[in-house]
């Protein structure tokens, strides 16, 4: 019996029940990765030397009648951003390609407290900058549902792995859409939390205002687990929030009557894939059969979010970033003198998009042009922010897709990052107004390539969202179809 | 044509605080080189800055006492520049809504009184150290960095331009290290680099109102520095616009040792530090009864205590602003007027011999040779008339080296004034008899002659005769 097919939940109950073991489980995923993460490519760098060993302590523990935590024995993946004491953290870049934090972030704390099985840290867009993960200083990654096709990014790593159980879970970060859009192109679930509901503590900064923390799953249910895991307040983090964390498990319900969802316009764009917005208006008429209410809504500063985006978080990336300059930590280059030693380490070590942004934010940044740029951003953010409190004063959560399209081939969009850019429409708004989301399958497009549901909810609604999703998910089962990667009775 | 230099001040101060200001390690000063530091004050990747509430309690204090409104909203900043001791490439830091706004310093020079407008108050943390293989990073072949003082928390307290001579600089500054101390926020030693100044001076006609081009001299970190580098800088300006130059706006380094300021970089060389508002930290919101908590916590500030001695003790406004300056040094004078001593007497021992020997010997009052309470047993031995003026110079100077106490010194030496008029009756019979010069001049009408009869009085009986009583038998009997 293969076993990394199976969600987390699926087989914790197996490992309580003694139907399995953990070190079977581990081999089992183990094996999937030998199997095909040549052709996937999701891990930068992989951990399973002392795989077997825990897994195996774990079963002790079942053995001797102890209980065992959701996640113990559970093997997953760790988006590279994330920093691990005495793993490599590369971000994705040369950068930091030998880069070994002395520290673990929050989140490591919080998981390692469960005592999974980690195999390893997950490949990415370079800092997290990219939707692609075509990015990576390293390699691509690639669909497990098309090889020839993106997994979306940043934590496209993270999300071909869940997707090609190659890890059973995975945690990722979200800056625009990161987690919900790999997680829609891979067909897994995905969440973004409110900003502030998991501490950044420890995860490699891009832009900080914006960057979160979060879970990438097989179902919904692996989802409310993970983030009853990660989710809470942190005194290292004083972004993050002090407010008690609902077991989320306790939202995995099937009963969306009376809920009232909005459907903003603003989100089925022109230009939106045709299947895409087929599966969409299915979903709503799914919710609608559910009991739910739907309600149409405006969000009218949508169409600014984009270039609201693209100017606040290259500003913040580019003084987080100001730090690679070769001097203690990280690579260098040798130069003649300190300036020639900073400038040649920068230009050689960061890739062509990260330098893109940089100038970007340091422009918006500079004398003569912070109130043009940076400062309206900061206005508009307030905006898009502001219609949101609107929508949530008529509606319980908004339901819109979470990309405009299913993913595409590798290679066609890199020269055009301003196309590349506008993929984030329907996501970036969630960061720049702090809102949590969630990703689940709902269909797939006539190349059978997953499509995404984007479910939002007013902040600190985790809760809501998980129900909804849940709801809908019972109600389809499109997550119980993985990818084939051939070779695999699943 | 005749100058008046404007002057304005930015002085850094780092607070005595345990920890640093973003994260737990520890501040003291000369630790061996990176051993008090941390992922977070290392700007590792991932790692996020947690206020210390000490910081923002030590700034609004130092605000309260420097007489300032204190913002209610108040928050933190990026200032973005590359340098090898900021590990982090920006400074955290306060740019448009500082901790602390709009407050003053009275400060009195040669007798006359000014207000220094204090602009505003605002709280940063500090960079590294750079050891270099040479003398500066430009001729150095290595470098190392030591990043001990990364995050030591810091304040700067910009002025107004309102000084307008070296010594005006200097006691604007004197007054804020004295009100620091007093409020025990910063250890101020300035050696240690605790308190240090960057100088804005420019030069305009007398009369006229228009700010002239300035300059800015960066790290100045003594007093001394302080005077010497204004009045280089102050002369250098004014003989460019005499010879109808113009003055560079500029950043300079004032060179103690050669005595001159050398050009840094000028304006157009200037950093633009892009300010992008600290997006890991959230806003400082200080509210009206923490405000009012504060106040009242805080001890008798230089100026109240400076009337408190003028009033009670009778002190002029000279010696009371001399004691007063530091906290120390009025606590000790306190500690003497305790143990029963004459205020005037107490306060001319303290500003003459005492100051004279700690500033010789580079001592600070805290570890005196001189114990307050000997101090004040000396004095009383004065006020009884038990030793001279003149002898006590002799017992506090055996006080500082030995550490005796002045009752065991005079009577061990046989330092006890002699009062006995019989006694000096002797002496004076003999000195009128061997000086028929003065004598005569005395009686001729020239009383100014008498000093040399009680000087040669005093020298006979080794200065124990009581001056007053000499006098007066001289006098007795050569009216006579």
């Amino acid at each position: 019996m293969r076993l990394f097919d199976k969600p987390a939940h699926v087989l914790h109950d197996m490992l309580v029940h003694k139907e399995i073991t953990a070190v079977a489980l581990a081999q089992d995923v183990i094996a999937r990765i030998d199997e095909v993460d040549g052709n996937v490519k999701s891990y930068l760098t992989q951990t399973r030397e002392d795989a077997l060993k825990k897994a195996k302590a774990v079963d002790e523990k079942i053995a001797a009648g102890k209980e065992i935590l959701f996640l113990e024995g559970i093997p997953g993946a760790i988006k590279d951003n994330i920093c691990t004491k005495g793993i490599k953290t590369t971000c994705a870049s040369k950068m930091l390609e030998n880069f070994i934090p002395p520290y673990d972030a929050t989140v490591m704390n919080k998981l390692y407290a469960e005592n999974p099985i980690v195999l390893g840290k997950t490949n990415m867009d370079e800092f997290a900058m990219g939707g692609s993960t075509e990015n990576s200083a390293y390699f691509p990654t690639h669909n497990p549902w098309s090889l020839e096709c993106v997994p979306g990014g940043s934590s496209g790593g993270s999300a071909a792995a869940v997707a090609a159980g190659t890890a059973i879970w995975a945690v990722g970060s979200d800056t625009g859409g990161s987690i919900r859009q790999p997680a829609s192109f891979c067909g897994i679930v995905g969440m973004k939390p409110t900003y502030g509901r998991v501490s950044r503590y420890g995860l490699v900064a891009f832009a900080s205002s914006l960057d979160q923390i979060g879970p990438l799953t097989r179902d919904v249910t692996d989802c409310a687990n993970v983030m009853n895991i990660i989710a809470g307040y942190d005194e290292k983090d004083s972004t993050s929030i002090k407010a008690n964390v609902p077991d989320y498990t306790t939202s995995l319900v099937q009963n969306v009557k009376g809920l009232k969802i909005g459907m903003p316009k603003e989100y089925f764009v022109k230009g939106m894939d045709a299947d895409v917005e087929k599966a969409v208006r299915a979903a709503v008429k799914q919710f609608e059969l559910l009991g739910a209410e739907i309600v149409e809504i405006s969000l009218p500063h949508t169409e600014y979010a984009i270039s609201t985006y693209y100017l606040i978080a290259p500003a913040e990336a580019t003084s987080n970033l100001a730090r690679y300059d070769g001097v203690s930590y990280g690579e260098r280059v040798d130069g003649i003198d300190i300036v020639d030693m900073m400038t040649k380490t920068r230009s050689e070590k960061f890739g062509e998009e990260v330098k893109r942004r940089i100038m970007i934010g340091n422009y918006a940044l500079s004398a003569g042009y912070y109130d043009a740029y940076y400062l309206k951003a900061l206005k508009v953010r307030t905006l898009v922010k502001q219609d949101f409190d609107k929508a949530f004063e008529q509606v319980d959560v908004i339901i819109a897709p979470t990309a405009p399209t299913p993913a595409y081939k590798i290679g066609s969009m890199t020269n055009d990052p301003l196309k590349m850019y506008l993929q984030d429409v329907c996501t970036v708004p969630l960061n720049l107004a702090g809102l949590p989301g969630i990703s689940i399958p709902c269909g797939f497009s006539n190349k059978h390539l997953p499509i995404g549901l984007q479910i939002i909810g007013k902040p600190l609604a985790e809760d809501t969202i998980i129900r909804a999703a849940y709801t809908y998910e019972q109600s389809q089962k499109f997550h119980n179809e993985m990818a084939d990667l051939g070779g695999v009775e699943a | 044509m005749n100058y008046e230099a404007v002057i304005g001040l930015e002085i850094h101060s780092e607070l005595k605080t345990n920890t640093k200001i973003f994260c737990g390690c520890a501040t003291s000063f000369g630790a061996q080189q990176n051993t008090q530091v941390c992922p977070v004050c290392l700007g590792l990747p991932g790692v996020l800055p947690v206020i210390n509430k000490r910081v923002v309690e030590f700034a609004i204090k130092a605000g309260i006492a420097l007489n300032c409104k204190i913002n209610k909203f108040s928050k933190f900043d990026r200032k973005n520049y590359y340098y090898p001791d900021l590990p982090k490439n920006f400074q955290t830091s306060q740019y448009d809504l500082p901790i602390a706004e709009f407050g003053y310093v009275d400060i009195e020079v040669e007798g006359k009184q000014k207000r220094v407008r204090v602009t505003r108050i605002h709280m940063e943390e500090d960079a590294g150290k750079l050891v270099h293989s040479g003398n500066t990073i430009k001729d150095s072949a290595t470098s190392n960095v030591d990043y001990n003082r990364t995050g030591v928390p810091l304040i700067e307290i910009v002025s107004e331009p309102d000084m307008s001579t070296p010594a005006e600089a200097r006691a604007y500054m004197e007054k804020v290290k004295s009100i620091l101390e007093y409020i025990d926020v910063s250890n101020c030693k300035m050696e240690e680099g605790n308190l240090r100044a960057d100088l804005n001076v420019s030069l305009r006609p007398i009369g006229t109102k228009e700010l002239g081009t300035k300059a800015e001299m960066k790290n100045i970190n003594s007093f001394k520095a302080v005077d010497d580098a204004l009045a280089y800088e102050i002369e250098r300006q004014e003989e460019i616009l005499e010879d109808g130059g113009h003055i560079v706006q500029e950043t300079r380094t004032w060179d103690p040792a050669k005595g001159i300021t050398l050009s840094m970089r000028t304006k157009e060389a200037a950093h633009d530090y892009r300010y992008l508002p600290e997006p890991d930290l959230v806003p400082i919101i200080t509210t009206d009864e923490e405000i009012e908590a504060y106040k009242k916590g805080l001890p008798e500030l230089p100026e109240a205590r400076k009337n408190r001695l003028i009033a009670q003790n009778g002190l002029s406004s000279y010696d009371a602003e001399s004691i007063t300056a530091s906290r120390q040094m009025a606590e000790y004078f306190d500690e003497v007027l305790a143990k029963g001593a004459d205020a005037k007497l107490a306060a001319n021992w303290i500003m003459g011999d005492l100051s004279k020997n700690l500033n010789a010997e580079g001592k600070t009052i805290e570890n005196s040779p001189v114990a307050a309470k000997s101090l004040a047993a000396m004095i009383a031995l004065i006020s009884k008339g038990t030793i001279s003026s003149k002898i006590a110079k002799t017992v506090f100077e055996e006080m500082w080296q030995t550490g005796a106490d002045p009752e065991s010194i005079v009577k061990d030496k046989g330092l006890v004034q002699i009062t006995d008029t019989k006694a000096i009756e002797v002496i004076v019979d003999a000195v009128i008899e061997a000086n028929p010069k003065p004598v005569a001049d005395y009686k001729g009408g020239n009383v100014k002659a008498i000093g040399a009869l009680v000087g040669q009085v005093m020298k006979q009986s080794k200065g124990k005769a009581n001056p007053g009583v000499v006098n007066q038998l001289l006098k007795a009997k050569l009216d006579a």
